[in-house]
């Protein structure tokens, strides 16, 4: 058991304490937390991301929900203490299963279980991995020129993520922390996060990569915790500027939102995840005017995302105003692929030098 | 308007008989009629055509049993004899008619005892049965078949073939004979072979007969489809409508072609004694006021009026207070029976919820009293995922055609129903969810807005009625969404109370390895009520009603619980309960509950029975001597229930203050993270 599982074990036993001691004083059980949602996220000039303001909501066992989800945590913090203890680990879908045992605790769908994993680093200021959860799998897969030290069952292992890999790319483990993951060395000028795996494909194919001296980073939807950890790391170590790639809809301004800005959802580690200074390549509005895109019609949902954001206070500067509201009055989308209508090479010899060149990236 | 019950048995001297109806009836020339009434009959469909007959029939059936005071039992059968040929047939057990009234009756057009009368009926014209006949016969080239027979020891039934000469508009019979119909001791058949579709579903004999039943309670009928399936609706209470009297025109909302009408067929001499004799609620006095204002000398000959004068006097009618029209003209069903009605009908569908439905006070238009009555069925089976289902009756007939063009559906579009619990884009239109919404309009004249008496017309004065019945209905409505959203809290209190509480103290308690605590006083700081919990079961006969009551506060409470049991059903097993305290006459029945001690129950249970039993609502309790804020399943006293309720007479800070509201919507802003950001990681 090292410092920081002993931290976890002590902080979780204590919420199971003050549950007691609420409930052997005749009170009713209570829990602040505070609150995770947009209208309590706040810019933090230090870290420059955006994390939880001081809204606090009261978890109280007067409502079914509060109250059972009082006892999820009491079993949560039961299961993890012990897992600590006997230097055990499980996948979050394993705690969920689990919960089977638990009767009224149970949970109904893994989101659920997440939610209490997250809402238990929010109270002890612990991260997920001290209490022993990860998720089910390793997450993107990364192509470029860039040696990664990981620790195997036989030791110590180095990868170039380009001679070394197929063209799938080298797929990063779910924890990036340096003390199984260090970053030996690359032939980098700038990291370029990629949307979907057509692209990164795509991209490979052209010899992007070796040309730009570029790290290709498949996000492949919202992008998982150690994708923008090792973001963050490739960002601040080893001062690689880094670039987010998409389709042009309102979905995928949010995933650039969770890697520059922070995720609402988890706004507690932000400062840990997030990469300020990462800038947005496209797909933007003005892409789909200036470059005579193939478009789609905003759906329903497109749109009433789009207005969310409007109101969302990450995307509260000139520039996303002005896009939002483009695409809003335009009424259309479109994917990275839509390049394609200038020919297979167009992303790679004239977009991509023209969009990149402008940021002062190439 | 409170319930109308009207004594079952009358003497037998007011009875109408058939000689008598027979006398009254008289000729109406065919001319006049279709001058008067320009689209006609309804018969413009085939399967419109065998519905239209069957409603003919039926509603005949049901207007001589009223006038002679014979519970209705009406068998409808219908069988298939050719491709679109069916058999139709339909049996009354009413006064029967007299030998020789019935060739008219079915084989003339425009025979009937009403055209001139000015009272509540179904059938408004004479023109029903016999054009039933005379389609009939023209489409398969039968003659109808009838049979009646009258009250009386020594009468004999009689049958005979019916067909109509439609160029004379006089009845060919045939096959006329005396014959024995045993166990028949009055009554009428009249069978036919049409030329019609057979229809199921919203515009079906069914649906039409099912209807019927919800208006009639008092009515038994039977119905046999084509297919051999009998459905039987059962009578739902022995108690006649109140018999319904003619009256002369009321003066107000008369429009002049009615004033010219009437003048120039009065038998006064004076515009005075015409003002005073021929309508109702009128005196002397406001006659001489009306002449005045009118500018027409009391003294002159009415026959002599004409246009002019006729509408001077309708301006003078206008300027003057006249009473509305005699309530007892009309005969509402009445809130009682149309739950009634409503209950046994819907039985199948498990309804949820029965609003109290609502009578009207009587008001006019164009000189005819009319009033309104409304009922809403919620809940239970009732698809929740279209419009609501409408049902419209004029004259306890069901209208099924013409929703759209119907003021009843103009009125409910007009109300916002989101107030009361029901969903309806834009607060106008149709509402949508599990409900059923009936409205009744009884009236001298149903102004119809075609002779198909298909849908009821516009008129201010009627939708103003309907929508302010709706209204009341509505508010029933929404107060009992509002107590089930009271009960489903208190209910969930309880489950986290019994359930995950003590669960959460023994987690907690074993991962810490210590006691587990005590929860009584955290309980009862979370639930802070006492609770109320009716429940029904059905015995033999009636229901038995039980609330058990729960004290879930910190100290004793002493009150005083109130029920309105129907006064018909009042006993022993009420009365000599070891709570009871006292009753009324009226059935306002009380019981004391003392010192019940915190965290303890008692329980008050009493058995109903007889007709009555089923229109109890148990979730109708009430509650005095203690703070209502603290009682769940029960309301507070209202003000208007005749006797003063306990005092309160502990003190106000005896209360927990129950703050529950303003965390749970701290808890709800969870709610919203969860479901807006879903999309994240």
């Amino acid at each position: 058991m090292n410092d920081r599982q002993k931290a976890a074990l002590e902080s979780l036993t204590k919420i199971a304490e003050d549950i007691y001691a609420d409930l052997d004083k005749g009170d009713i059980p209570a829990m602040r937390l505070p609150l995770r949602s947009k209208r309590n996220i706040e810019f933090d000039p230090m870290t420059q991301v955006w994390k939880y303001g001081n809204m606090k909501t009261l978890r109280t066992a007067k409502t079914t929900q509060g109250a059972t989800t009082m006892l999820r945590t009491a079993y949560t913090t039961d299961f993890i203490n012990e897992m600590i203890r006997e230097n055990k680990s499980s996948t979050l879908r394993e705690m969920y299963y689990i919960s089977e045992g638990w009767n009224r605790a149970k949970f109904h769908s893994q989101d659920e279980s997440n939610l209490l994993a997250e809402d238990l680093e929010t109270v002890t200021h612990c991260l997920r991995e001290d209490f022993k959860l990860r998720p089910e799998e390793g997450s993107s897969h990364v192509y470029g020129d860039i040696n990664f030290e990981i620790q195997t069952r036989k030791g110590p292992k180095i990868t170039n993520c380009m001679d070394d890999v197929s063209e799938a790319g080298f797929g990063i483990p779910y924890t990036v922390e340096k003390e199984s993951f260090a970053i030996k060395g690359h032939n980098l000028k700038f990291v370029m996060a990629i949307e979907t795996g057509g692209m990164f494909a795509r991209l490979i194919e052209n010899g992007f990569p070796e040309r730009e001296n570029c790290l290709l980073v498949h996000l492949s939807g919202q992008p998982t915790r150690s994708t923008r950890r090792l973001l963050k790391r490739l960002n601040e170590e080893e001062n690689l500027p880094v670039v987010v790639f998409t389709d042009g809809d309102p979905w995928s301004f949010r995933i650039f939102a969770s890697i520059a800005y922070g995720a609402i959802k988890t706004a507690h580690i932000s400062d840990y995840l997030a990469t300020p200074t990462a800038q947005f390549v496209g797909i933007t509005a003005s892409d789909i005017l200036n470059y005579d895109l193939p478009t789609d019609k905003l759906s329903d949902k497109d749109i009433a995302a789009l207005n969310a954001e409007l109101t969302d206070p990450r995307f509260n500067d000139e520039f996303w105003d002005m896009e939002i509201r483009a695409m809003l009055d335009m009424n259309k989308k479109a994917e990275q692929q839509a390049l394609a209508k200038y020919g297979l090479d167009y992303v790679t010899d004239t977009y991509l030098p023209e969009k990149l060149t402008q940021m002062g990236i190439m | 308007m409170g319930s109308n019950e009207a004594p079952a048995k009358k003497p037998a001297k007011s009875r109408v008989t058939a000689e008598n109806l027979a006398d009254k009836q008289h000729e109406i020339s065919v001319t006049e009629f279709f001058e008067k009434n320009k689209q006609v009959l309804g018969f413009d469909s085939r399967a419109k055509s065998l519905l239209m007959g069957v409603k003919e029939a039926v509603d005949n059936s049901l207007d001589a049993c009223e006038e002679s005071e014979h519970l209705p039992d009406i068998i409808v059968k219908i069988s298939r004899t050719g491709e679109d040929e069916y058999k139709v047939s339909i049996e009354d057990n009413g006064p029967g008619i007299v030998h020789r009234a019935m060739p008219n009756v079915f084989g003339r057009l425009l025979y009937g005892s009403r055209f001139h009368a000015l009272r509540q009926s179904r059938g408004q014209q004479g023109i029903g049965i016999s054009a039933t006949v005379m389609f009939a016969n023209i489409s398969t080239g039968r003659p109808a078949h009838v049979a009646s027979r009258i009250e009386g020891e020594d009468e004999v039934a009689w049958e005979m073939d019916i067909a109509v000469d439609t160029k004379t508009n006089r009845p060919i019979v045939t096959n006329d004979r005396a014959f024995s119909w045993p166990g028949k001791a009055h009554g009428t058949l009249v069978e036919y072979t049409t030329e019609c579709r057979y229809m199921t579903g919203r515009q079906s004999i069914f649906e039409y007969l099912k209807e019927t039943a919800i208006v009639n309670p008092h009515a038994r009928i039977e119905f046999h489809d084509p297919e051999g399936k009998a459905y039987i609706f059962e009578r739902a209470t022995e108690i006649m409508p109140p018999k319904s009297k003619e009256i002369k025109p009321h003066p107000q909302g008369m429009e002049i072609g009615d004033m010219m009408n009437y003048s120039s067929i009065s038998e006064q001499k004076t515009v005075k004694d015409f003002l005073k004799n021929d309508f109702c609620r009128m005196t002397a006095r406001l006659a001489g006021e009306v002449c005045e204002i009118a500018g027409v000398s009391p003294d002159t000959d009415p026959h002599d009026l004409g246009r002019e004068g006729s509408m001077q006097l309708l301006k003078g009618i206008s300027a003057v207070k006249i009473q509305d029209p005699p309530a007892d003209c009309l005969s509402p069903i009445g809130d009682v029976l149309i739950k009634k009605g409503l209950m046994h009908t819907l039985e199948g569908m498990r309804p949820e919820y029965y609003a109290t439905p609502v009578t009207r006070s009587p008001k006019s238009v164009n000189g005819n009293p009319f009033c309104i009555e409304a009922g809403i069925v919620y809940g239970g089976d009732i698809p929740a995922d279209g419009q609501v289902t409408i049902m419209r009756f004029a004259n306890r007939v069901p209208l099924l055609y013409q929703q759209g063009a119907d003021i009843i559906t103009k009125a409910i579009s007009e109300v916002d129903w989101r107030r009361y619990g029901l969903e309806q884009r834009g607060g106008k239109g149709v509402p949508y969810g599990p409900a059923i919404i009936m409205v009744h309009m009884a009236s001298t004249k149903v102004p119809f807005t075609s002779e198909g008496k298909e849908a009821i017309a516009y008129f201010p004065e009627i939708e103003a009625e309907m929508v302010a019945a709706l209204k009341l209905c509505a508010r029933n409505l929404k107060s009992h969404l509002n107590k089930m959203d009271k009960k489903t809290k208190t209910h969930e209190k309880f489950d986290i109370v019994q359930g995950l509480l003590p669960d959460l103290a023994n987690k907690v308690a074993e991962q810490l390895g210590r006691p587990v605590p005590d929860l009584s006083r955290t309980i009862s700081k979370i639930m802070n009520v006492v609770w109320i919990e009716p429940s029904r079961e059905k015995i033999p006969d009636g229901r038995r009603i039980t609330y058990t009551i729960y004290n879930y506060t910190i100290r004793p409470h002493t009150f005083m619980l109130h029920l309105q049991i129907p006064a018909e059903c009042m006993n022993d097993t009420i009365t000599g309960g070891p709570l009871f305290d006292s009753a009324k006459e009226d059935g306002k029945s009380q019981w004391l509950i003392k010192d019940l001690a915190a965290s303890t129950s008692v329980q008050v249970s009493f058995e109903l029975k007889g007709e009555m039993a089923d229109t109890f609502d148990p979730d109708d309790a009430y509650i005095s001597g203690i703070n209502p804020i603290i009682v769940m399943g029960a309301e507070s006293l209202p003000g208007d229930w005749g006797i003063k309720g306990m005092k309160i007479t502990e003190s106000e800070e005896d209360y927990v203050q129950d703050s529950s509201d303003e965390e749970e919507g701290e808890e709800e802003l969870e709610d919203e993270f969860d479901n807006e950001e879903d999309d994240e990681e």
